[in-house]
């Protein structure tokens, strides 16, 4: 009988989100409410239920858009509903509006969570602060973290980003006086736990070769240094916003191109007989 | 071709009607509390009040100096010292009229004890008093003061709270006060933000609440460690402890805190109401703790104190409590409670709490839920002092909340390195050498007092611009008194390193009211903790005789009640906290009543002198 039992691959992502959730807010109290987490939740399947229909007449599976609820669940903060409901929804409507040779360019949460920044800040901010007090807490969850994304080959982004984001630290203390501690602190927080972790390594929205994720975790702790420099508080939001659509176009056309230059080359290849 | 096109453009449209809710909401938000414009009498016809600004006319130019503390914390001095700007209501001399007692803090600066001469003039007689000159190294700075009848004298003592020691003195028939701290028994030292009086075992005698902020093992004018900043911008656990004195009734008071159970928590206590919020006869404890949760004290028969934050409802969701105040808001005899916390756009959005008693809510534990957003007083700013406030007479209980931490150099913003720094793992928050310095940048600052209506059906609506309160100092402590005898609720606003503000409330004439002085003989004198029921048009309406709430503040002791247009009272009904229950039929109404507690359970009829 146990043996019968199987867990579908596409739901080991959603129960993974799920797990990590209720194992937080029971420990720590992360979520800011459960109706609130709920109203995000299911404003993204909602929304791609109907979305998906729409557009290809056909029902979802919609483990991508439960893991994207469970976001926007945890990362809005916000005393009303409301904004819960809709950043989930806009990230999920992103997938299907900003799409380049039919694949969406913007990580969903990551969109969703900016747009919401600019158009409903004075309803709502992002989970800046910090689950516990407890140092092994935060060591474990990393550990964790680090572990199961180098299960999915994705552990040098997160590398790549945090010593780069560590190196930037120290330059940005040579600009604002600021001493070195004061600069890492955010690393040491939920929030960079859950972009490093989960956001950046997002599959769909990461290019395609080794390098090339490596070279832009950098360049977003590049952006995000700026950002930061000029005081936005939720600055590594913003530079997976910019770099992140912009890497993956290039990427996308690099690789048209490189097909391209290939079957050229096959075609330029004599035939021997 | 044409049908995938138009199933594109359908999206398209969706994703921006998506984009445009916040906007949608926005505008009907504007469009329902679009700002009335007009004059006085314009204003008073249609929200049945106005607050004239009348400091400057009335001479009064106290303005507070904060703190200045251990040069290891200069570099955040201003977030440090952000508190101690405090306003107390007493008729210290009893001739019926309310003078006030503002605080300040910085070393040398003096207090101020303001007579009301009954002319509409106020004398600062503090100095006379021998109250002024308490912000003293060695000693501490100012933070509050209650007033309470300790000794059952007949006189109002004065209980004054510290970032340092605390102090009693002793009311001398209103001639003077007498330094009693010594003999009392109360702390060497204490960071206390908050204090109130009640009689916690109802024995008769005044004991006192006192809450910690930060450790009581900090001194933060010689500081030896600069690892005393909260632990955790959440679920802090390093503050300074809760306590309670017992007051023996030969003038000495004894620490009771580890006995009755308030020296579990560390919490971060900023205010504390307290009240009979079970109907047990026992008068509970509420605190609004920062870097926490919510918190309510259950009295169990004056012997213990339990903590029921999480059955309640109230304990679950930290944020940055800084006031509490206790009414009932819907005039059905149930208390709500009213907490004001953080909100910034788009970097800290928790929201003020509104809990509101569910309709489960009986017997030893009661049952909240938190109704701010529902009744629209959820969005305030960086708020200190929230006061329940029937600002028009009209028999509903508007609120009155101070708003903004410091204001600094304009155009500039401490925000940014404040969240990265709270954001951070305790090693890096607890320690004052890791945050960013302040350069006189400003931090929430300049924003506006919030005056809240009550429309008494379930919703409040915001009029500061319209009706003359919208101060934009650095507002901390709020407290009422009819300073002008004329049945109306003045407001003094006590703000940070800035002016006292005094606002006159003009209420529509036709707007009747009621109101009650009680004098306790079995209870405590103050007759603090007593409920009362006022029966009329149909309504019930709760109030209760306090020894200090808010954000380091007290009310006028008299209990007053807005009628509107209503011009009979049924009946009122005083539940004493010795256990006598009292019944005045149809009191007069547009008078103050002066009662005394009977020695049994009694029914008047009309007017009590």
């Amino acid at each position: 009988m146990i043996d019968k039992f199987r867990i579908p691959p596409s739901y080991i992502g959603p129960l993974l989100i799920s797990a990590v959730v209720i194992a937080a807010h029971l420990s720590f109290g992360v979520l800011d409410g459960w109706e609130k987490f709920l109203a995000a939740l299911i404003a993204a399947m909602v929304t791609e239920l109907v979305l998906h229909k729409l557009v290809t007449g056909k029902w979802r599976n919609l483990s991508s858009a439960y893991i994207s609820g469970n976001s926007a669940g945890i990362l809005v903060r916000s005393p009303m509903i409301w904004p819960f409901a809709l950043t989930a929804a806009i990230s999920i409507a992103s997938k299907y509006v900003f799409r380049f040779r039919d694949t969406h360019i913007w990580n969903p949460t990551n969109f969703g969570i900016v747009v919401m920044l600019l158009i409903a800040s004075d309803s709502m901010a992002v989970l800046s602060i910090q689950w516990g007090s407890n140092m092994w807490a935060m060591l474990m969850i990393w550990i964790v973290g680090f572990f199961v994304i180098s299960k999915v080959k994705l552990f040098h982004v997160c590398a790549v980003y945090v010593l780069s984001f560590l190196a930037f630290a120290w330059v940005r203390t040579l600009f604002n006086d600021s001493i070195f501690l004061a600069e890492i602190a955010p690393l040491t927080g939920p929030m960079y736990q859950l972009f490093v972790l989960f956001m950046i390594t997002d599959p769909k929205t990461t290019v395609s070769t080794q390098n090339g994720r490596m070279f832009v975790a950098f360049l977003i702790a590049l952006v995000e240094m700026f950002f930061r420099l000029g005081e936005a508080v939720y600055a590594p939001f913003y530079a997976l916003f910019i770099v992140g659509p912009i890497a993956l176009i290039i990427d996308i056309l690099w690789q048209e191109r490189k097909e391209k230059l290939a079957a050229k080359d096959e075609l330029a290849t004599p035939v021997k007989i | 071709m044409n049908k995938e096109l138009y199933k594109k453009i359908l999206v398209v449209l969706i994703f921006i009607l998506l984009l445009f809710v916040p906007f949608g909401m926005k505008k009907y938000d504007e469009f329902v509390n679009a700002e009335f414009i007009g004059n006085m009498e314009e204003v008073i016809e249609r929200y049945g009040f106005f607050l004239e600004d009348v400091t400057e006319q009335l001479g009064i130019n106290f303005v507070h100096q904060r703190a200045t503390v251990d040069e290891k914390l200069h570099h955040i001095m201003p977030q440090i010292s952000s508190v101690g700007a405090s306003v107390s209501v007493v008729d210290f001399n009893n001739n019926g009229l309310q003078d006030f007692y503002l605080t300040n803090s910085e070393f040398g600066a003096k207090n101020a004890l303001y007579m009301n001469l009954g002319n509409g003039e106020f004398i600062d007689v503090a100095e006379e008093m021998g109250i002024a000159d308490l912000n003293i190294p060695g000693l501490g700075a100012s933070m509050g003061t209650i007033w309470g009848d300790y000794n059952n004298s007949g006189y109002e003592d004065l209980f004054l709270y510290r970032w340092g020691r605390p102090e009693l003195f002793r009311n001398d028939e209103g001639q003077g006060f007498t330094r009693v701290t010594e003999e009392s028994g109360l702390p060497v030292y204490f960071n206390a933000n908050t204090a109130v009086w009640l009689d916690y075992n109802n024995n008769g005698y005044l004991d006192l609440f006192i809450g910690g902020y930060y450790h009581e093992d900090v001194n933060l004018f010689e500081l030896t460690d600069t690892r005393m900043m909260p632990d955790n911008y959440e679920y802090a656990t390093n503050g300074g402890l809760n306590y309670l004195y017992e007051n023996q009734g030969d003038g000495t008071f004894i620490d009771v805190s580890e006995k009755v159970g308030l020296h579990d928590t560390r919490r971060w206590t900023l205010a504390a109401a307290v009240v009979d919020i079970n109907d047990s006869g026992y008068p509970d404890i509420i605190l609004a703790n920062d870097y926490g949760v919510d918190e309510i004290f259950i009295n169990q028969n004056g012997e213990r104190f339990y903590n029921t934050g999480q059955e309640a409802g109230l304990g679950f969701i930290p944020k940055s409590g800084m006031s509490v105040d206790v009414a009932d808001i819907m005039n059905q005899g149930r208390f709500s409670i009213y907490i004001t916390n953080i909100s910034e756009a788009g970097v800290l959005m928790q929201g003020n709490n509104l809990w509101v008693p569910t309709r489960r809510s009986s017997g030893e534990i009661p049952s909240f839920r938190n109704l701010a957003g529902n009744m629209g007083v959820e969005i305030g700013e960086w708020g200190y002092g929230g006061k329940f406030i029937d600002l028009n007479r009209n028999g509903n209980m508007d609120i009155y909340v101070a708003n903004g931490y410091v204001s600094a150099e304009p155009d500039t913003d401490y925000w940014y390195d404040y969240a990265r720094v709270v954001g951070g793992n305790r090693n890096i928050i607890i320690d004052a050498n890791n945050w960013p310095d302040m350069q006189n940048r400003t931090f929430s600052g300049y924003q506006t007092n919030k005056v809240w209506l009550n429309d008494g059906a379930g919703r409040f609506r915001e009029v500061a611009h319209s009706v003359g309160g919208a101060l934009n100092y650095d507002s901390r402590s709020v407290a009422y008194a009819d300073l002008f005898g004329t049945g109306s609720l003045d407001l003094i606003v006590a703000n940070q390193h800035q002016p006292v503000k005094i606002y006159r409330n003009h209420v529509k004439p036709e707007h009747n009211w009621i109101g009650f002085d009680l004098e306790g003989v079995s209870s405590n004198r103050s007759a603090i903790g007593a409920t009362m029921l006022l029966y009329w048009d149909e309504k019930i309406s709760k109030k209760y005789v306090s020894g200090g709430n808010g954000f380091s503040s007290q009310n006028m002791r008299p209990v007053h009640f807005g009628l509107g247009l209503t011009d009979a009272v049924e009946k009122v009904e005083i539940r004493w906290p010795s256990g006598i229950t009292q019944t005045i039929e149809g009191p007069e109404i547009n008078q103050y009543h002066r009662i005394k507690e009977p020695a049994d359970q009694t029914v008047h009829i009309g007017t009590i002198e």
